[in-house]
């Protein structure tokens, strides 16, 4: 193995180096602005994060797997898993064998930086080694993938998706560009090693080399550099709280513009929604777009669905919120001063029930939860039977978060004051308001679900016999991707009645329709949603639909072709009156 | 001032001739659905601000057609949306309630 | 040759297009779902605006009908078209070559249940118009309280309502409502009766006079504004909350007992039947009438009619007297084909 060239330079390097640059500058900078516009603890957090052996463990593993493995893909579709795979993995271990390649046999030119890129040029019989074969092998998996890329172009359902998102020209160029550079590198390299030292191929690798970086600031491929960032502030635990800086700017950032959550998205029963998918919320953003962000923003239902399945983790919710809190209101709320409340109810040591706006209008589950407690001798309260303060999750969803925090004061101040030990949630919306925004020292919220098991756990509830009818169980958005709570319901479900399963199910779940999330759709335009999803529910065959939310109960009953309950009224039905104390 | 014995006051007649319908026209831009409000009171009747401000979709929506200010209304909204699961003519009312507390400056 | 003339659907439609048929020289067969004649009529109480007896009527016609061929509890299963007319398959395994068709499905009551917030089958006290009826008619009802105190009625359940996915009037509830109120005032003189209302819909002949009856010798009150949603005091009684929009304020009523006036709404065997013969239904989900000023009963296909609900909701003199003149124009269409 020797070099060809003793000067160990030809100009051809030159667009590469400057592609280099060029991108290095870029992203460094963004990463440092990005870090100085988290505040002061989460900058601290975040350094601190770099130094802890643990998360330092934590962040090595996820970017293995997450940006160069892609894992999340694989679990989707094989083939999509495959091709992202195979690029990034099969790129990195490339870039990472070049410089063991130079490293082990001409350490002296490893502050070039182009010789690993251009190995094969300026050194002659290189290609023997074992780092060399491994490296050609690498080459051969990422044009393998870069074939599958080609034919996912034109037949993407083989791929498990339906529709893809429609690139943008800088997204073109990347991806073209991305396309040109191994079969060049391959080309130029099968050159080299017979003996043909022509720099013309080199050039054109080292120019589409230089084209990719540069436009990768520009383009989707912004998400190679920052998800390795965002996956660090992860595992440091920084939030996303400002529209457009820190953590949602790298989440922004981050986006790959794969396009799997178009498919996801409930919406998309409706065509017309095509193009506000959470890919091309992230496109606006990082526009700048406000009008396009305001129309999405206020359109999304905030189901989460698109954040299960980003391989990312683009908080496509969180993002909205946040773009949503930065309209101005002139009609500003004002709780602090609210009078004519409700009649507080004594609940001294007890179970405190808040039933919750939505739930006056579907009377039967406020209902069925009283009779179930009046079974089990529960001694409890009912704080809003004649109605009371929301919960404030629909201001905070509709990002009025200062108003929201006062309506939270409000109804910390009432249950506290209540004396109540247990506070006793049926909406699945109120639950997640109290679960992440409350204070409530000395108070258990908990939500019936978890409740009724106990009480059925303890004996103080005695289920009857089972009953014949079949149901499919409907994750309500906030109860399942919202607040993690997938297998509760089913177990209930289960021990009274028989339980189906649709093909959407659990973080799958597709929204009802009726979400209060979405400010913009207007009830003719949920319709298509609201049937696609029950179009779900009935390929279980199941008989009856049953679900644990206000808002989906009523949605459902309106267009279901079978008998939609709520859980709570399904547990009711099927625990027995006299029930017998342990 | 000298007592009278009774008040000079502003007419308590709408004189539609010259009311103003501005903000009401430019509502109706973003949310059509104002329009076809046929005022039932359900909106109101459902609503947990109605006791704490008077809050009432169809007073706001009849108020800016007859160009009086709804402002002390709108301030207990809790946007929790019962007026828009109740309204039998589909209004989308809590984007209808945004628009509104946008409009004012 | 003989014409068979089938008619689709046995109510008071039905029953008078086949007793005109008869006067006209036809022998109509009649088929009827349910194995009763009269339909919803046959269940009612009595008719507004007066008063006159439902069952009574009904009762006439099927006197009047008995020489034609009357199917009961039996259902078309199949319809083909044929070269002139259409053959029907019965479900009592009967073949009909049948050269004009009248369909007559009338309509389906709304389903109150579906509108939880209004607590049918929630609350004790909450029944529909139609169980109200038949407990005129002298069914015992476990839901009607021994002496009521108040009483309300709720008006557009199920129609003008896009959320019970009906946006269309059902024009007989208001009358019926007052019709109802004034009954209920009879049997429970010292009884508060409310009607909640959005707006009062009464077009036909002497209407207006029942309504002033109403407020005037039985002392309804009628209150404007739509109820959201009906719930439960601590104490287990009934209390509707409204919006009365006259005096700008929201209001709570407790009651003894809640009448909903359900709505007209389609009748689902019209799917079955606009599947297998191709008619088409309307925005409304009724029948497509070829149109809806001047061809109410005619379907657009020859030979095929229809006459009253089936094209959406008709008061009892609108459907008698589509029927009457659906009878006039398939006999002149038979009349053709001979």
């Amino acid at each position: 193995m020797i070099e060809r060239f003793p000067e160990g330079f030809h100009p051809f390097v030159i667009p590469f180096l400057a592609g280099m640059a060029f991108v290095l500058v870029v992203c460094l900078a963004k990463a440092a602005v990005v870090f100085f516009q988290l505040d002061a603890g989460s900058r601290r957090r975040y350094l601190v994060s770099l130094i802890i052996p643990n998360v330092i463990i934590k962040n090595v593993i996820d970017i293995i797997l997450d940006c160069l493995l892609h894992v999340k893909l694989w679990k989707r579709n094989r083939m999509l898993g495959f091709m992202h795979s195979s690029i990034a993995f099969g790129w990195f271990m490339i870039i990472l064998l070049g410089h063991i390649q130079v490293l082990l046999y001409f350490p002296n030119r490893l502050n070039t930086f182009y010789y690993p890129i251009f190995f094969d040029y300026f050194i002659e019989g290189g290609n023997d080694t074992l780092v060399s074969k491994l490296m050609d092998v690498f080459l051969y998996v990422i044009l393998a993938g870069i074939a599958l890329a080609i034919i996912k172009r034109f037949y993407s359902k083989l791929f498990g998706m339906k529709r893809t998102a429609r690139p943008t020209l800088f997204n073109m160029i990347g991806l073209y560009s991305l396309w040109a550079i191994f079969p060049l590198r391959l080309l130029a390299e099968l050159c080299a090693r017979s003996g043909n030292t022509d720099p013309t191929l080199w050039w054109a690798y080292s120019i589409a080399l230089c084209t990719f970086m540069c436009v990768l600031p520009f383009s989707r491929y912004l998400h190679i550099p920052a998800e390795m960032l965002l996956v660090t502030m992860r595992n440091a635990h920084i939030e996303v709280t400002r529209p457009g800086k820190g953590m949602a700017k790298v989440q922004t950032d981050s986006c790959p513009n794969c396009g799997v959550c178009i498919d996801a998205c409930p919406m998309n029963a409706d065509p017309a929604n095509l193009k506000d998918s959470t890919v091309y919320y992230t496109r606006q953003l990082r526009r700048n777009n406000r009008e396009r962000i305001d129309h999405i923003a206020d359109k999304c239902m905030l189901c989460g669905k698109c954040t299960s399945v980003c391989q990312v983790g683009v908080d496509g919710p969180k993002l909205r919120i946040l773009a949503r809190a930065t309209r101005k209101y002139n009609i500003g709320a004002d709780f602090t001063t609210v009078e004519n409340l409700p009649v507080l109810p004594d609940a001294q040591g007890k179970v405190l029930y808040f039933s919750g706006c939505m739930t006056q209008l579907t009377p039967l589950i406020g209902r069925s939860i009283e009779s179930v407690l009046k079974k089990a001798q529960v001694e409890y309260e009912w704080l809003d039977r004649d109605g009371g303060l929301c919960c404030g999750r629909p201001l905070h969803t509709a990002g009025r978060l200062k108003e929201a925090q006062e309506l939270i004061h409000r109804n910390e101040e009432l249950i506290l004051s209540s004396g109540a030990t247990t506070l006793l949630v049926s909406c699945p919306i109120c639950y997640r308001e109290f679960k992440e925004k409350y204070v409530l020292p000395g108070v258990n919220v908990v939500h019936y679900a978890d409740y009724f098991t106990q009480l059925i756990e303890n004996g103080r509830l005695v289920l009857k016999e089972k009953s014949d009818i079949c149901y499919v169980y409907h994750d309500p958005c906030e109860l399942g991707r919202g607040c993690g709570m997938y297998e509760t319901p089913r177990k209930l479900i289960a021990q009274t009645a028989g339980i189906a399963e649709a093909p959407a199910n659990r973080a799958g779940s597709i929204c009802c329709g009726g979400s209060l999330g979405s400010l913009s759709l207007d009830f003719t335009h949920r319709e298509k949603i609201t049937r696609a999803s029950l179009e779900n529910l009935y390929q279980s065959r199941a008989d009856a639909i049953a679900t644990a939310c206000p808002l989906c109960l009523a949605t459902f009953s309106r267009y279901s072709d079978r008998p939609v309950k709520d859980l709570a009224q399904i547990i009711d039905e099927q625990t027995k009156t006299n029930n017998i104390r342990q | 001032m000298m007592d009278f014995g009774f008040k000079l006051s502003k007419s308590s007649t709408i004189d539609l001739t010259d009311v103003k319908t501005d903000r009401f026209e430019q509502l109706c831009k973003q949310e059509p659905g104002a329009r076809v409000c046929i005022g039932c009171g359900s909106c109101s009747a459902s609503c947990p601000a109605a006791s704490l401000s008077g809050m009432s979709m169809r007073k706001v929506l009849l108020a800016m057609q007859r160009g009086q200010d709804v402002r002390p209304m709108l301030r207990n909204c809790m946007l929790c949306g019962k007026c828009t699961m109740v309204c039998p003519r589909g209004l989308n009312t809590r984007n209808i309630i945004l628009n509104i507390c946008r409009q004012y400056d | 040759m003989n014409h068979n003339i089938v008619i689709i659907g046995g109510g008071i439609a039905g029953m008078e297009a086949a007793k005109a048929l008869l006067a006209l020289g036809h022998t109509p067969i009649l088929i009827e779902s349910k194995p009763y004649l009269g339909g919803h009529v046959a269940k009612w109480h009595k008719l507004f605006p007066d008063m006159s007896s439902a069952t009574e009527l009904v009762e006439k016609l099927r006197k009047d009908i008995t020489a034609a061929n009357i199917f009961l509890s039996t259902d078309v299963i199949s319809m083909n078209r044929l070269a002139s007319g259409w053959t029907l398959k019965l479900s009592n395994g009967i073949v009909i070559n049948a050269s004009a068709i009248l369909v007559s499905t009338g309509f389906k009551l709304f389903e109150a249940s579906k509108k939880e917030e209004y607590g049918y089958g929630v609350y004790e006290n909450v029944i529909t118009n139609s169980d109200l009826e038949a407990w005129f008619n002298g069914e015992s009802d476990w839901r009607i309280p021994q002496n009521p105190k108040t009483i309300g009625f709720v008006h557009c359940v199920g129609s003008r309502d896009l959320k019970a996915c009906n946006g269309q009037c059902s024009k007989v509830c208001c009358a019926t409502a007052i019709k109802q109120a004034i009954e209920i005032k009879e049997r429970f003189p010292f009884a508060k009766v409310y009607c909640f209302y959005m707006d009062l819909r009464l077009f036909g002949k002497k209407y207006e006079d029942f309504y002033v009856n109403a407020q005037r010798d039985y002392g309804v009150q009628f209150i404007r504004g739509r109820v959201s949603e009906v719930g439960e005091t601590i104490d287990h009684r009934l209390q509707v909350k409204a919006e009365d929009t006259l005096s700008g304020k929201p209001l709570k009523l407790q009651l003894d007992m809640l009448v909903l006036m359900a709505g007209i709404v389609n009748n689902p065997s019209i799917r079955s039947i606009s599947a297998m013969s191709g008619l088409e239904t309307d925005s409304d989900g009724f029948l497509r009438s070829s149109d809806n000023e001047y061809g109410v009963v005619e379907s657009g296909q020859p030979g095929i009619y229809f006459a009253g609900a089936c094209t959406g909701p008709k008061t009892v003199p609108e459907t008698v007297a589509e029927a009457r003149s659906a009878a006039l124009q398939i006999h002149s269409y038979i009349k053709k084909l001979a």
